[in-house]
């Protein structure tokens, strides 16, 4: 089975995020108020051959932290896993 | 030489200088410092041998674990390319050791050189060089980047590995240099004490 697994990258809470105050205060604050904040990360898609989607999103882990993806002093990661239906992504 | 084919039981001491290593992708350093290469430079580090690490070299060598902290994209997230005045802020590394001056001037030029330690204490412990006015006062007026209490070297506890991201290379020769300041080459000189 393929998976789509995403990997999001961000800014840990206390270590500040110039590219996602800039948006909050020169986009969003425009159009609502509802917003409290926003933060701007990378994002890293991977199409996984795995036996289950626990698996996928394993192996994704495992490549985000041998592999330094994201610097564990400054960042946290977010890892979701999609099974690829059609395979159009 | 092929950076590849590199011995360090050849060598007492290496030079990581500036530079777009594998284009700055993902982080500034990130990916050199996951390279065969970099292990050795750390087996050099862990021998007590001489490791310096210039602009990308620092980032590369505290991507690599080499060095404490971390070095994000500045607060502005400009590249910045001027020239600043630096408070020596520690004299018992291999360039700063019997250092005579306080106040040094060096250029930056980089897009990723925001240090940060989840430890404050730690950070103070291991800085070297800070961003600061012409008479050594360190001020958040001065911090270029947005850095930790305005930090722009640090190096390990024993000092024989250190990273910055000011060029002393850039500040070497009275030709090339801003009013022919000559304070790199200074620095390079420590390396006779060490």
């Amino acid at each position: 089975m393929i998976y789509k697994v995403e990997l999001i990258i961000l800014n840990k809470d206390g270590i500040r995020d110039p590219e996602g105050e800039t948006i909050q205060k020169y986009v969003v604050e425009k159009i609502s108020k509802n917003v409290n904040s926003t933060r701007a990360g990378k994002y890293i898609l991977f199409n996984v051959e795995s036996s289950s989607p626990e698996d996928a999103e394993k192996t994704v882990k495992r490549i985000a932290e041998e592999g330094r993806l994201y610097n564990p002093i400054v960042h946290k990661i977010i890892v979701r896993v999609n099974r690829d239906e059609d395979g159009d992504y | 030489m092929k950076f590849k084919d590199f011995d360090p039981d050849k060598y007492k001491a290496v030079v990581l200088p500036g530079g777009f290593s594998f284009g700055d992708y993902l982080r500034a350093g990130s990916i050199a410092a996951s390279t065969e290469t970099m292990k050795k430079v750390k087996q050099m580090a862990d021998e007590g041998k001489v490791v310096i690490g210039i602009c990308n070299g620092f980032q590369i060598l505290v991507e690599g674990g080499l060095l404490e902290g971390a070095l994000l994209p500045n607060l502005n997230l400009r590249f910045i390319s001027k020239w600043v005045y630096l408070k020596v802020g520690r004299k018992d590394t291999v360039l700063t050791k019997g250092f005579e001056k306080d106040i040094i001037k060096m250029p930056i030029a980089h897009a990723e050189g925001r240090y940060y330690h989840s430890d404050a204490e730690r950070a103070k412990r291991l800085a070297v060089l800070y961003y600061a006015g012409q008479d050594g006062t360190v001020d958040e007026k001065y911090n270029p980047n947005g850095s930790l209490f305005n930090i722009a070297s640090v190096a390990n506890e024993e000092g024989n590995v250190i990273g910055m991201m000011p060029h002393p290379e850039r500040a070497s020769f009275k030709l090339t240099s801003l009013d022919g300041v000559t304070d790199g080459l200074l620095l390079f000189r420590g390396l006779r004490k060490w």
